[in-house]
């Protein structure tokens, strides 16, 4: 007999999405993620200035405004024709405020919205120790109003008393350190969340003495947390959670569009050089070259008519929320008509085989300590180590190019608007391949399309019916008690979803309800 | 611990909204977030947190009850926080907060559901006090401020707009503290666009440190430069806040002190009114606040 669970609102995640799995013998046969907000960016965009969108795109969302900012910026370079003129210390500032925000993202990911589905807060009521904190998490508790760490799924717990209660302090020192990492940005971001400095050309804000010596010590304070506490608490939950290396996998395809410039010469972004490379692994083994040209994407099971599995950059689509096939608002974008994953494992799995010396020898460091091989993190735990790992190896790069700074140098290039010009610009978010393209007529805004993480990962089924990398990973699942279906939760987090960017934005005129994503 | 704490009841909804706000509230410093969740923020004074999407434990329709729950439970004692625009068009199928009894719930009528009975409202951000970008031209999803929702559905509860793309922690967590400390505020405790005169009642142009530049006349001609950026779009001349004098972030940054534009993002009609946002004030715009131009 199947039996539908729906879990609507998921919550700990960006914005607002739904979770429909259809189980039989307590196994997810089916599954189908929608996200239920939407708010039009692309409509919005229309007809504004070009240099519009980069303030505009940031507030996409509030949890990466820093990587949609990037993006709109790579974007417009590309159209002014200004890609290869970005000075060295504009690229730098740019790359220094984009890795702030990918500390913070990743250590906000993994404390504040993951773990407490392996942390058991309430454990700290029996707390008898002098941290401050720690105390007045138990008077709280003592008073009994629970709220917000109560309603929520039980019967998963497995660390002890103790481990739980050292778990939940890192839990409140996170908020402290991500909060640390958007002051660290701020200082030439202006401020954060939706930062002012990074602009077509480069940046608005100069490398000054004082800036980097400030930056450098609170970056040294987040790097001493990464070491000793965030990646130290994934190999905890790894180690006490081992069964979640076996759950949860997805596509098995992974892409990447590669993150922080390395090289400002090159106007090529599928090709200039990367922190983390550009490419495309089909398994486990090929990597391919980045082809923009590859990518499509089906609306087949998505509120839309217009021609199928077409490139972004040339859809005009339009909706219809009556449309049988129907059941999401997200699109199915797709690279040479196959599912992929997109995240930080998408970027280690691309880096790794590209032979990346510091990714290799942290994966197999990683791997040598848990005791798994490279296919098992293809899975909720791979997610979450890829995440922990990087924002290592973020963290790190940063305290060397945070002194390749120039003060008195400039930072930003001159342009003109062109009358018509088109652009593209591609970057890997915290959540994985982010798009912009353009196009501009008369100095304004004639189109504005983007694709975006979760638009890759949440995605419906495409024009052949393969379900998306979400609903891939669902499948299969064994759910153990369908009262508090916690493993679909947890797969879903592991992605990382961030709902209020994966939608497009288009007009929509009908009456179907909910089942949305947004932008 | 023997004073006895007063548990003040408070939900968080999200409609058309990026969290944007939510993250802002993460970066408060004293009282810190932690402060916030846990502690009495006054002594004898908690607010408990029964309801936010981005930071409870719990998920699916056991939290939407929560929401209910709190409005039949408490009615009178709850402080509803909203962010985001409520998108009415299509009834207000373009937002929905969830399911219950399989049945999803919009947006739109949680709002009308739990602003009724209500303590207070506070429309946390840019978007729940005045549209903001979701509703930027054309508005595809006909998504409106709290404030006009209220006028509306016809609904009176007392309203406070704390603006901001986001909106300063401290304007939020500070007027937080002003309702448990005073309870309701006064007709003169806001403006009239029910912002707290507390943070928002001096124009941004007037406390800006490069405001010696604007009157000397010496503008600059790019981001980054040094000068007065109202000749590349500033729109500081028509904002009220005090981000000249609070600063971001602990304090160690602000949107001009980076050498970048203020884009108004305090105001109503943002974006629309300051489109493009790096063109220049027409000088129409500052008469009407008696700012001399060289």
């Amino acid at each position: 007999m199947s039996t539908k669970i729906t879990i609507d609102p998921i919550t700990r995640i960006e914005g607002h999405m739904k979770i429909e799995a259809t189980v039989e013998d307590r196994v997810v046969k089916d599954a189908q993620c929608s996200g239920t907000l939407f708010r039009g960016f692309e409509i919005i965009l229309r007809g504004r200035d070009p240099r519009d969108a980069q303030r505009i795109t940031q507030r996409v969302c509030g949890v990466c405004p820093a990587v949609h900012g990037t993006a709109a910026t790579l974007n417009l370079d590309s159209a002014f024709g200004i890609a290869d003129k970005v000075p060295d210390n504009g690229r730098i500032l740019r790359n220094l405020v984009l890795g702030a925000n990918y500390i913070q993202s990743h250590i906000l990911h993994f404390y504040h919205l993951t773990a407490l589905d392996y942390v058991d807060i309430a454990a700290v009521a029996d707390y008898s120790g002098k941290d401050a904190e720690l105390n007045s998490l138990k008077d709280f508790i003592a008073r009994g109003e629970l709220a917000p760490f109560i309603p929520r799924y039980e019967g998963d717990y497995r660390f002890d008393k103790e481990t739980n209660q050292e778990l939940t302090k890192h839990y409140l020192t996170a908020l402290e350190m991500r909060r640390l990492a958007h002051e660290m940005l701020t200082l030439f971001g202006g401020k954060m969340p939706h930062n002012a400095a990074i602009v077509p050309g480069g940046v608005t804000e100069h490398p000054s003495v004082d800036k980097i010596t400030g930056f450098l010590w609170r970056l040294n304070k987040l790097r001493y947390f990464i070491d000793n506490t965030y990646i130290p608490d994934v190999i905890a939950v790894a180690e006490i959670y081992p069964d979640y290396f076996s759950i949860g996998s997805g596509s098995g395809n992974f892409l990447s569009y590669g993150v922080f410039d390395l090289d400002g010469k090159s106007g090529d972004y599928t090709t200039r050089e990367r922190l983390i490379p550009q490419g495309v692994a089909q398994g486990l083994s090929a990597l391919k070259k980045l082809d923009t040209d590859s990518i499509t994407e089906s609306i087949k099971h998505s509120w839309y008519e217009g021609e199928d599995a077409i490139h972004p950059s040339k859809e005009d689509t339009k909706p219809n929320v009556r449309k049988k096939e129907g059941y999401s608002w997200i699109r199915s974008p797709r690279y040479e008509g196959k599912v992929h994953e997109v995240g930080p494992l998408a970027r280690w799995v691309v880096s790794y085989l590209c032979g990346h010396k510091k990714v290799k020898e942290a994966l197999e460091s990683c791997m040598r300590v848990l005791n798994i091989e490279i296919k098992d993190l293809n899975s909720v735990l791979g997610r979450h180590a890829a995440r922990a790992l990087e924002t290592k190896l973020v963290a790190d790069s940063m305290a060397d190019w945070i002194l390749e700074l120039k003060p008195g140098e400039p930072v930003c290039a001159a342009y003109e608007i062109p009358e018509e010009s088109e652009g593209m610009g591609i970057i890997d978010a915290p959540r994985g391949a982010l798009g912009h393209w353009i196009k501009i007529k008369d100095k304004k805004i004639e189109k504005y399309q983007l694709v975006v993480p979760t638009t890759w990962n949440g995605s419906p089924k495409d024009e052949k019916n393969q379900p998306g990398p979400m609903e891939q990973a669902f499948i299969g699942t064994e759910v153990k008690n369908p009262e508090n279906p916690y493993e679909l939760v947890r797969i879903a987090r592991s992605f990382d979803p961030c709902i209020a960017c994966s939608v497009h934005t288009v007009n929509i005129k009908g009456k179907r309800l909910g089942r949305v994503r947004v932008v | 611990m023997s004073l006895k704490v007063v548990e003040y009841p408070a939900v968080w909804i999200a409609g058309a909204a990026c969290s944007g706000c939510s993250v802002s509230l993460l970066n408060a410093i004293n009282p810190s977030i932690q402060n916030v969740l846990i502690d009495p923020v006054l002594p004898g004074k908690h607010v408990s947190l029964r309801f936010h999407a981005t930071v409870m434990a719990g998920q699916g329709e056991p939290v939407l009850k929560v929401l209910k729950d709190t409005a039949s439970q408490k009615p009178g004692k709850y402080i509803l926080m909203v962010e985001g625009a409520v998108p009415t068009a299509e009834n207000g199928l373009y937002c929905t907060l969830g399911e219950i009894d399989g049945k999803e719930v919009t947006m739109k009528d949680m709002m009308a559901e739990l602003a009724v009975d209500a303590f207070a409202v506070m429309a946390m951000g840019t978007c729940s006090s005045y549209g903001g970008i979701p509703s930027g031209a054309p508005n595809p999803t006909g998504a409106v401020s709290v404030m006009e929702f209220f006028k509306n559905e016809g609904i009176s509860t007392p309203l406070i707009n704390i603006p901001g793309c986001p909106p300063h922690p401290d304007w939020m967590v500070g007027t937080i503290a002003h309702v448990l400390l005073n309870g309701l505020p006064l007709a003169d405790d806001l403006d009239e666009k029910l912002r707290p005169r507390t943070f928002f009642n001096n124009l941004i142009h007037d406390n800006c440190p490069r405001r010696a530049y604007f009157d000397a006349g010496q503008f600059a001609r790019h981001t980054s430069e040094p000068g007065c950026l109202y000749e590349i779009g500033c729109k500081g001349p028509y904002s009220y806040a005090d981000c000249p004098s609070r600063h971001w972030n602990n304090g160690v940054n602000w949107c001009i002190g980076s050498g970048a534009q203020c884009i108004g993002c305090v105001e109503p009609d943002f974006p629309d009114k300051f489109a493009p946002m790096f063109k220049k004030l027409d000088e129409n715009t500052l008469e009407r606040f008696k700012i001399k131009t060289r």
